[in-house]
């Protein structure tokens, strides 16, 4: 078996308020390997991006990574200094952020941003650095990139902006990209056409891809292996066929249950009753337990850790034999 | 470009026509120019054949007509007091209080936004807390109580610096510098230094409000995703998007320094515009009156049109007429 690109272990985001301490993420592990594509999905607030950031270093103060540890190529990066992240953040693990209209500056060209963003990774010149922005640009896709190099962000389309984050994502050919709700913010029409890109030029470059999303459909078409989070933490992890076909935590079946396919002839959409807990008021045992339909007295009290309960899988849910306390 | 230019000069005639009708109104009404021109002794029937000679009993629209017509020659009658055409006056004036504004701007300028970056940057300073509490002292306190307070310590007590006056001073010809002689350079720190206090403390609040703000947004997240120095982010990414409002605040800020030095140059003796403003203030000089008011809307009115125009370089979005954007 080959080593895992990354590995996260026990990951466990927190914020201090004055109302006490908030737990964002709490005991995330998890593996992605080289050229693997992981989803996540999860509904708002759930702590998928939070992971991420955590991922590449970029949480917001006061939030802060309490415990666990992160290990990308056997590295330990979750507790370098800042200097040495940073000099890991886009030659090491890319991101692409949610909102194309806002994570352009506005007031550079793209030649611009582009060019400084491959000369801060890549020993270049100028030149060569300008004559890489342009190929990136043809590869993701954007027609007479020669051209609209030096055309400032508002003169594109949410589309073709985010072909151009997605361009600056893998200006010096990460191992991981992580993408945070990439197509939420666009038109459904295009959603797809950006996910293509993404993937096929993380393909070629033998990227892998951190998926964070709640549209399971994009999962399903996109990911190899998925990890569904509710409440900061992960409830069910393993290969996407088999958690969309088969799901094994109440929470991913109905997620799955939610979705409405074509053909049916349903009066209302499915839904799971009630609302995902604050991160204040997280219930004890399983945060799932108030909403869950086959919930047992024993998901009020313990706290059911996630477990592997065949190969390739692991659950967090009292359902299932050989799953443990957490 | 051309095409908004043309139409801000458009609105900037049709503001300096509305000034000129105040101060026409000034000129003409606010007591008689002719009583005021001649002595006691005039008899009144010379005192009519003059007030037909100069035309004061042609219609008002006819009159109003004269004054922009004599406005735009620059001929805005002859001062009661001193007995000079009003233009000659301000001309000779308009050297000191020029020199005195450019000087206090630059002041402002430079410490503004030197102190708002460094504040923006580094929050938790104590440094920070103690710019921040001795801003708000230079918010509040009057100019003329700094005046006086700079006066006292720096002229009185210490003896460095001379306390009023503009020293000695070097015909140019057409301008009358102080910049060139020691002495003049000296006079010129203490008021510069008075004016320059409240712009410097505004453009310093607004350039860290704005600092603050922008390193909140997603581009500058996206660009410590990529991996950018620090150094590139705030003063490459950030700076820029910050100078975008302190521009026109600083412009506009720039015309009531010009308006407004009457104060400061009261205090220090400063032989400017605003002094002799002053002086024809109290034994109703109506022409130089209304000689300045047409002079500060000027000021205001360019300094607003490069504003404008600074504000279509800086920033390519107001550039409508290039790109697609599809």
């Amino acid at each position: 078996m080959t080593e895992p690109l990354l590995s996260v272990r026990g990951l466990t985001v927190e914020f201090p308020t004055r109302h006490g301490i908030l737990t964002a993420v709490e005991d995330i592990t998890l593996d992605i390997m080289p050229g693997e594509v992981l989803g996540m999905v999860g509904e708002s607030g759930a702590g998928k991006s939070m992971t991420g950031n955590a991922i590449i270093g970029l949480i917001e103060p006061p939030g802060r990574i309490a415990r666990g540890e992160i290990w990308l190529k056997g590295r330990r990066i979750d507790n370098l200094p800042p200097e040495e992240m940073r000099a890991i953040r886009g030659r090491r693990i890319g991101m692409i952020f949610q909102d194309p209209l806002t994570s352009l500056n506005p007031l550079f060209r793209i030649s611009d941003q582009l060019v400084e963003t491959i000369r801060t990774q890549l020993p270049m010149s100028q030149d060569a650095a300008r004559k890489r922005a342009i190929q990136l640009l043809d590869d993701v896709g954007i027609p007479d990139a020669a051209r609209r190099i030096d055309d400032y962000p508002h003169q594109f389309s949410g589309g073709m902006r985010q072909r151009v984050v997605i361009a600056l994502a893998l200006c010096a050919e990460p191992d991981l990209v992580i993408a945070d709700e990439p197509t939420t913010a666009l038109d459904v029409s295009v959603q797809a056409q950006i996910i293509d890109v993404m993937k096929q030029l993380c393909a070629e470059r033998g990227a892998a891809i951190l998926l964070v999303t709640h549209d399971m459909g994009v999962i399903a078409e996109t990911a190899d292996r998925v990890a569904v989070m509710y409440a900061g933490r992960i409830a069910e992890i393993g290969p996407v066929r088999d958690v969309i076909k088969n799901a094994r935590h109440p929470y991913t079946e109905g997620l799955m249950g939610a979705i409405p396919r074509l053909g049916e002839n349903l009066e209302r959409l499915q839904q799971i009753p009630g609302a995902m807990p604050r991160l204040s008021a997280i219930p004890k045992g399983c945060a799932f337990n108030p909403r869950c339909p086959k919930v047992l007295d024993r998901c009020r009290s313990h706290r059911p850790a996630l477990s592997p309960t065949e190969p390739g899988r692991q659950v967090a849910c009292w359902l299932y034999d050989g799953v443990t306390e957490a | 470009m051309l095409a908004f230019i043309i139409r801000r000069l458009a609105q900037s005639v049709l503001v300096m026509l509305f000034v000129a009708l105040i101060a026409f109104v000034i000129f003409r009404y606010v007591g008689d120019p002719i009583t005021s021109m001649v002595g006691v002794e005039t008899r009144l029937e010379d005192q009519e054949i003059m007030r037909d000679r100069l035309g004061l009993n042609d219609p008002v629209v006819v009159q109003f007509a004269r004054f922009i017509g004599n406005a735009l020659q620059g001929e805005f009658g002859i001062s009661y007091r001193l007995q000079q055409p009003v233009t000659e006056l301000i001309l000779s004036r308009l050297p000191a209080t020029l020199e005195l504004a450019v000087a206090s701007a630059l002041i402002a300028l430079v410490f503004g936004v030197v102190l708002g970056v460094f504040t923006a940057l580094r929050p938790k300073s104590f440094l920070t807390a103690g710019i921040m509490a001795a801003s708000l002292v230079g918010v509040s306190l009057p100019t003329f109580l700094i005046g006086i307070g700079l006066i006292y310590v720096f002229a009185v007590e210490l003896g460095w610096l001379p306390s009023f006056g503009r020293g000695e001073v070097v015909d140019l010809g057409w301008w009358r510098t102080g910049l060139l002689t020691e002495s003049g350079l000296k006079s010129l720190i203490l008021p510069a230094i008075t004016l320059s206090l409240f712009q410097l403390t505004l453009i310093m609040r607004l350039v860290r409000a704005e600092m603050l703000e922008v390193l909140r947004t997603e581009y500058i997240r996206f660009a410590r995703a990529r991996g950018l120095s620090q150094r590139a982010i705030n003063f490459g990414h950030a700076l820029k998007n910050t100078m975008v409002p302190v521009i026109t605040i600083t412009g506009l800020q720039l015309g009531s320094v010009i308006a407004f030095a009457i104060v400061t140059e009261t205090v220090f003796q400063w032989p400017g515009v605003g002094s002799l403003f002053i002086t024809s203030v109290q034994v109703v000089d109506v022409p130089v009156m209304a000689a300045y008011l047409m002079f500060i809307a000027l000021v205001f009115v360019l300094i607003n049109l490069i504003v404008d125009i600074l504000y279509y370089v800086v920033d390519p979005r107001l550039r409508v007429d290039g790109g697609a954007g599809n």
